[in-house]
This record gives C-alpha cells, sequence and structure tokens, in this order.
C-alpha cells in the first residue's frame, strides 16, 4: 500500500492547494455519484447540529463533499476514502462508530436486549407454577363429605 | 402587576401541589375518608393556580411587557400575536411552565373523570401527582422563574427564535406535552397500586384510557415535529436521530409497549409487574426526554457546565422521581401475583414479544443517544452515533416487530394453534411477498423490504377485520351488520396497525426519492425527475418583522404547467437570522419539492426534490393516533362511567 500513498500524497497536496471551493466539480456518472452520496451521508458535517454532509448547508461540508467526489473520480475506494476522512478528522466525523474496545456497549446492545428480553420471559414462564397436582385420596375423600 | 400575580399564583400552585401529596398519601395510607375526599378539590385548585399563572405569563407576552427578563429575551414588539403567544412556551422557563400546566391538567381530569375509582386509589394517584408538580413547581419557581423582572426594560425585545414562526411548530410543543405528560398518570397509578399493593383488571381498565390518550397525543407531536422538519428545515429528511427526537421517541417506544401490555392485565390479570415498570420507565424517559434536551445536558456536555444549577436540580428531580419509584417496585412487586397463565403461542406469548422488541428497540435508541455524551465525560473521546448507525440496528428489530403485528392479534387469548392463523393469513402473507419480489425488481431490497412490511400489516389488520365479521363465509348484510356491531377496541386496534403500515409505505418511498441541486438564473430552466424546472423570477417581499426573497419556480410535464412553486428565505433583521421556506406540491401520491438556497449574482441555487409516497409518512401517524382514539371510545372503557349509565329515557 505504501506505493499507494506515494501515489496519492502529491495528488492530494494539489487538491489542498487547489482549494476545494473553487476547484472544478469533476463530472461523475450516476453511479458514482450515488457512491459519493453513500459515503457523505456516512460523515458527519463536523460544525453543525447532526447533519451529515450530505444534509448540511456549511462551507465545510461543501468542501468536504467536494473531495469526496474528486476521491470517488479519482478511483479511491469506499474504505480508502473513510480511512483519509478519519485520518484527518478522527472518529468523530463517522455517524457510524468504528467497533472497538470504547463502542463495545454501543454494538452489543441489539443483540443483548433482545437475549436479556427473551431470558427473563423465559425465566418467567418456567416459575410460574404449573397445573395443581392431582388430588390425594384424602382429598379426594374430604371433597366427596364436602360435596354431600 | 400582571407578572408578580403570575408568580404569586405560580407559588400558590406549589404550595397546594405539596399540600396535596402530604395531605392525600397520608389520609390514604390511614384511611381517613375527610382527607381522601379532599383529592378533587386540590387538584382543581392547583389547575386554577397554574392555568392564572400561565396566563399572566401569556398576557405578558401578548402585551411586550419587556420589563419581564422572559420576554424581553424571547418576544419582539412587532412579532404578530399569535406567535407572541405562542412564545410563551418557546423558551426554557415558559415551557417548563407549560409542562406543570399539563400536569396540572392531568390531575383536575383524574378528579373529573376518576369518581368511579375507590376512595384510596383516587387519593393516592392525585397524591403521587401532587409530590411531582411540587417538585417541577419548585424548580420553576427557584431556578427558572419566568416571571424575573430587569430594569430598566429594553425598547426592544431580542426576538424569539424565526425557526419556532411557524404554525407546526408552535402547536408542536402543548400536543407533545400532552403526550408526555400524559404519562405521569399511569405513572401515578402504578405506584398508587404498589402502595395499596393489589393490581386486579379493573386496575388495567383504568390506566388504559389514560395511557392510550398520552400516547395518541404523543404519536401526533412526533409527527407534527417530524413533518416540520420536512418541510421547513429544506433538504427534505424527516427523522434525524437527533437526540432531541430520540427522546421523544424513547417513550413512545415504551409508552406503545405499556397500552399493549395493559390490555393483558386487563383482560388476563397477568403481565402485572411488568406493567407497572414500564407505567415508571415511561414516565421517567418522558421526564428526562423533556428535561434533559431543554437544559442541553444531552447535545453537548458543556452546556451542562453553562447552568450548572439548572442541571444539578434536573438531575436531582429526576433521581428524586426515579430511584424511590424503582425502589418502591423492587420491594412491593413480587406482591402482585399473577393470576393468568398462558402458554408461549398465544396472544399474551405475543404480546410479551411485542414489548421485548420494543424495550431492545428503546434500548438500542437510548444507548445509541447517551453514548457520545459519557464517552466523552468518562473516556475524553469524541464520538459521534448518528443516522447510519440507528438505520442499521433498528431495522433487524423492526422487522420481527412488523412480522408478529399482524400473527399476534390472529392468536387467541391463552393456547393458540398456528394453523387457525395461518389460515386467516395465508393471502395477506401472499401479497406482501408479491409486492416485496415485484419492488425488489423495479427498485432496490430496502424498499421492498419496506413495502412487503408495509402490505402485510394493512392487509394483516384487514384480515383480522374480515374473520371478525366471517366476511365472504356469511352473507354480505350479515357481514355488514357484525361490523357496525364489532366493539371500537377491535377495530380501533386494526387500524392503528394499519397506520403504522401507512407509515412504513411513505418511509420505504422515500428510500426512492431523488434530489437535485442547481443555479438557475431567472428564465432559465433544468429538468429533473421527468419534469421541466423554470425558474421563472426572484423577488423580493418585506414581511410583518422579517424580508424575505421568493422565487416563482414553475414545474412543467410535456409542456403542461403541473405546478408554480414559490421557495423563500425569511431573514429577520432583529434576530439576525434567516429560515428557508420551502415550497411543495403534493398529490398524496408524490411531493414536488422545492428549497431556495444560496442568491447570488441575480441567480439562486435551488434545491429540488421528488418525494415519492412522503406525505404517507405523517398520514400514516394520524391514521395511528386516529386507531387510538377510537379504541379509546370503546364502550368498555366507559362501562363505568356513572354519566352515561343514567341516559335519559324519553318520555
Amino acid at each position: 500500500m505504501r506505493w499507494l500513498r506515494i501515489l496519492l500524497a502529491p495528488s492530494l497536496l494539489a487538491l489542498l492547494l487547489a482549494g476545494p471551493s473553487f476547484a472544478v466539480a469533476p463530472t461523475l456518472s450516476q453511479a458514482e455519484e450515488a457512491r459519493a452520496v453513500a459515503i457523505g451521508s456516512q460523515l458527519r458535517c463536523l460544525v453543525c447540529q447532526n447533519e451529515s454532509v450530505e444534509q448540511s448547508s456549511a462551507t465545510l461540508a461543501a468542501n468536504i463533499r467536494h473531495i469526496i467526489r474528486q476521491q470517488v473520480a479519482a478511483g479511491w475506494t469506499n474504505r480508502q476514502i473513510m480511512h483519509w476522512m478519519t485520518a484527518r478528522y478522527g472518529d468523530f466525523i463517522r455517524l457510524d462508530p468504528p467497533f472497538n474496545r470504547l463502542t463495545l456497549l454501543l454494538w452489543v446492545m441489539p443483540v443483548l436486549a433482545p437475549a436479556v428480553g427473551l431470558g427473563i420471559a423465559l425465566g418467567a414462564s418456567r416459575r410460574r407454577p404449573g397445573p395443581p397436582p392431582p388430588l390425594s385420596d384424602a382429598e379426594k375423600r374430604r371433597l366427596a363429605s364436602l360435596l354431600e | 402587576m400582571i407578572p408578580e400575580l403570575g408568580n404569586f399564583a405560580l407559588a400558590l400552585a406549589c404550595c397546594i401541589a405539596a399540600t396535596q401529596a402530604v395531605l392525600l398519601l397520608l389520609g390514604a395510607q390511614g384511611r381517613e375518608v375527610r382527607l381522601m375526599a379532599m383529592a378533587p378539590g386540590l387538584a382543581f385548585g392547583q389547575l386554577i393556580a397554574i392555568g392564572a399563572s400561565f396566563a399572566a405569563l401569556a398576557w405578558s407576552n401578548a402585551v411586550s411587557d419587556f420589563s419581564v427578563r422572559n420576554v424581553a429575551e424571547f418576544s419582539q414588539s412587532q412579532a404578530p400575536l399569535f406567535y407572541k403567544v405562542t412564545g410563551t412556551w418557546g423558551n426554557h422557563d415558559g415551557s417548563i411552565l407549560l409542562w406543570c400546566l399539563v400536569l396540572a391538567i392531568c390531575g383536575a381530569a383524574v378528579g373529573a373523570f376518576g369518581s368511579n375509582l375507590p376512595a384510596s386509589l383516587r387519593a393516592r394517584v392525585i397524591g403521587v401527582l401532587g409530590a411531582v408538580a411540587a417538585g417541577f413547581l419548585l424548580f420553576a419557581l427557584t431556578a427558572s422563574n419566568p416571571f424575573t423582572r430587569i430594569w430598566p426594560p429594553p425598547m426592544q425585545g431580542q426576538g424569539m427564535n424565526p425557526l419556532l414562526q411557524d404554525p407546526a411548530l408552535a402547536i408542536h410543543p402543548p400536543i407533545l406535552y400532552l403526550g408526555y405528560v400524559g404519562f405521569s398518570v399511569p405513572f401515578a397509578f402504578a405506584i398508587a397500586a404498589l402502595l395499596e399493593g393489589r393490581i386486579d383488571a379493573a386496575w388495567g381498565r383504568w390506566v388504559r384510557p389514560w395511557a392510550l390518550t398520552s400516547w395518541c397525543f404523543l404519536t401526533a407531536g412526533i409527527a407534527l415535529g417530524s413533518w416540520w422538519a420536512y418541510y421547513d428545515l429544506g433538504w427534505g429528511g424527516f427523522w434525524f436521530w437527533d437526540p432531541v427526537e430520540n427522546s421523544s421517541l424513547l417513550p413512545w417506544l415504551t409508552g406503545t409497549a405499556l397500552i399493549h401490555s395493559a390490555i393483558v392485565v386487563e383482560k388476563r390479570e397477568s403481565l402485572k409487574t411488568w406493567t407497572v415498570l414500564l407505567a415508571i420507565v415511561t414516565f421517567s424517559l418522558s421526564l428526562s426526554g423533556t428535561f434533559l434536551t431543554r437544559s442541553g445536558i444531552l447535545n453537548s456536555v458543556h452546556a451542562f457546565a453553562v447552568a450548572p444549577t439548572r442541571g444539578l436540580f434536573i438531575l436531582a428531580l429526576l433521581g428524586l422521581v426515579m430511584v424511590p419509584s424503582l425502589l418502591l417496585f423492587a420491594l412491593r412487586a413480587p406482591v402482585l401475583a399473577p393470576a393468568g397463565l398462558f402458554a408461549v403461542l398465544s396472544r399474551e406469548g405475543a404480546i410479551v414479544l411485542n414489548n421485548i422488541l420494543l424495550c431492545s428497540i428503546a434500548a438500542v435508541v437510548f444507548t445509541g443517544t447517551l453514548y457520545p455524551p459519557f464517552a466523552a465525560l468518562l473516556a475524553g473521546e469524541q464520538l459521534s452515533v448518528g443516522a447510519p448507525f440507528f438505520n442499521s440496528t433498528v431495522l433487524p428489530l423492526a422487522v420481527p416487530l412488523v412480522l408478529a403485528m399482524s400473527i399476534g392479534p390472529a392468536l387467541s387469548w391463552k393456547r393458540a394453534e398456528l394453523f387457525p392463523a395461518f389460515l386467516r393469513l395465508w393471502w395477506a402473507a401472499l401479497a406482501a411477498a408479491a409486492v416485496g419480489i415485484v419492488a425488489a425488481l423495479g427498485w432496490h431490497g430496502l424498499a421492498a423490504l419496506g413495502f412487503a412490511g408495509a402490505a402485510w400489516l394493512i392487509l394483516g389488520a384487514l384480515a383480522d377485520i374480515a374473520q371478525r365479521i366471517r366476511l365472504f363465509r356469511i352473507r354480505f348484510s350479515e357481514s355488514f351488520a357484525r361490523l357496525a356491531g364489532l366493539p371500537l377496541g377491535a377495530i380501533g386496534a386494526a387500524v392503528a396497525h394499519a397506520g403504522l403500515g401507512v407509515t412504513i409505505a411513505g418511509i420505504a418511498g422515500m428510500t426512492l426519492a431523488s434530489q437535485r441541486v442547481v443555479f438557475l438564473h431567472p428564465g432559465q430552466s433544468t429538468d429533473f425527475a421527468g419534469y421541466r424546472w423554470t425558474l421563472q423570477s426572484l423577488d423580493r417581499v418585506p414581511g410583518p418583522d422579517f424580508v424575505s426573497r421568493v422565487a416563482s419556480l414553475e414545474a412543467s410535464r410535456n409542456g403542461r404547467t403541473v405546478a408554480v412553486l414559490h421557495p423563500a428565505d425569511r431573514k429577520f433583521p432583529v434576530q439576525g437570522t434567516a429560515v428557508t421556506d420551502t415550497a411543495i406540491r403534493t398529490n398524496l401520491l408524490v411531493d414536488l419539492y422545492s428549497a431556495l438556497g444560496n442568491v447570488r449574482n441575480g441567480g439562486a441555487e435551488v434545491r429540488l426534490r421528488y418525494d415519492p409516497l412522503a406525505p404517507w409518512i405523517w398520514l400514516g401517524a394520524v391514521v395511528m393516533a386516529l386507531g387510538g382514539g377510537l379504541s379509546l371510545a370503546d364502550r368498555r372503557l366507559r362501562v363505568g362511567a356513572p354519566a352515561r349509565r343514567g341516559a335519559r329515557v324519553p318520555v
């Protein structure tokens, strides 16, 4: 992958020098544009309240949208683009947080919660008393005498 | 003078609420008939006091009395009267007063409609409501008093947030609060039942109307908020998984579980402890939803430091409500032995599954919402948990929920067989599968899943009704007679389930939406989604307290004009902010959506959207709330009402 980085470094530098807001937007095919939108919806607009860069009208979001489109046009894979973004802005930019020790509980919850719920429900149905045991002979006699 | 009267009324309300709590709870404990009989009177008194206080604040807003700090900060004299009045609750202090007002309305409603309750239960319910009210009224009086004066008063107020100057958002808080605060009544019933140590079918029957009413309002409130986000924020999203939205969704999820498990308490005397716990949890979530978001703790940990007294007060209040109730639950819950037994495969079993899944979704949303602030607080890490996380984790839990939603009503109570349910539902399942396959071929997997689920829910609800009226198995006129005689509860349930189907269809439709952002000069046009969009003109129009720029955008198809849209932006000079005004043309099947972006060099950036089935999202919520309303009107929930008994015989 080293050669890739060496190749990419100057092109990125050029990209930054050009200044994203003035650079000409690359023309993307429909599939490429869809890919760019999909990536952009995974990224947080860092200066907004809970909006993705695809949704936000902030300048920073517009710049990131632009960078994504240039990277898509340059043929980067989704993974490479996400990697570039997190290397630059940190995990904060990912609306889908990474799976690691810190986010363990977060990612386990969708499995843990129903499992605990089912466990409690099954436990409760076990603990429930079954049908009462059949009457003993003595009880039957007593019942008969009561009924008479 | 008026604000001082309001302040006095607020203090009076706080005292009445405290009296209510102490006298009624002690009275019920000691079986003092005279103390317990004071319950309705105290509840009405509290309502009158808070009503007066709220009216005083609304008056100060209406006449723009800028010597009141709250009015000076959030109002201004040129705003239309409607927004001056709705601005009363458009800020933190005023909204807490509204919250207390709604709580008092709930207490008074229990006093007014609760004459068929046992005296001690009624006294305890109103006493618990009084205790909650006393705490929050004390908060309103000390930490967030809306009646504080400032001297010298400014000549002009700072104006309300322009985003709030919108009819939907103006009525959104009261409706949402009716839902949030309404759950205080089931909560009070739960605490009262724990104190009494007794829960029976009658308890379930008393609680359900309250839970159902709150649920209807909460459904409508959430839908209204989502609709506002769609048409006002200007980019066509309807749900952001934002902390504020999530905190309204959480009580909705557990509240939905509550209204279902309360049915089991009512009909089968089972799931009692669980229902009590749900009532406590739902109200706790409502409380934390209102106050944590309002205080800004959830959005950012830093906001907590800005107003530490307020934040601490709220946390202390939340603790005071939640800890004793959960403690009481732990102590007394074992007393409430279940009476009705049921097999795993039964309608009770299906409702248990519904509860597990709804609560799991709630747990996931809860963790996701609280994770970023806690990660920042405890680990010092900046994290985002956004839409992609929630979409991918909630979907796998929602699919079995939707699947079970049509099967559950087809099962019988206590012990059920799968085969009769299959006989009822096979055609709905086939049709849903067909819809799914067609959608998968035409569009993509996610839309197919959504449309199939929607068809399954709507047809499943139809199948439920068809079974009850024995459609096609007896003569049509007899079926019709049966339909007229069906309990409204059954119709309401089917309507509400179908309503969720409509909402899901809308969401699935929105996954097929397309949009384009273009820069147009007047006279230029662009082709998008089969329409030709022409920017006809771009004008400046002055408003009462803003200046707006209005575009005229013509959408035409094959040379024929379909719609002329007027997207605009409004600049508010007093507040120094701007909002966008979208223009939407809908035919209930598809929305043509346009929003105005940057205007420069005589041209404008416009965002065009083609949103299939978008209105169905909110239409479905209306249908759901309507189903709840039908269910509320069911005779069985009114049987105890003495007023109905005394039907007059015509002479």
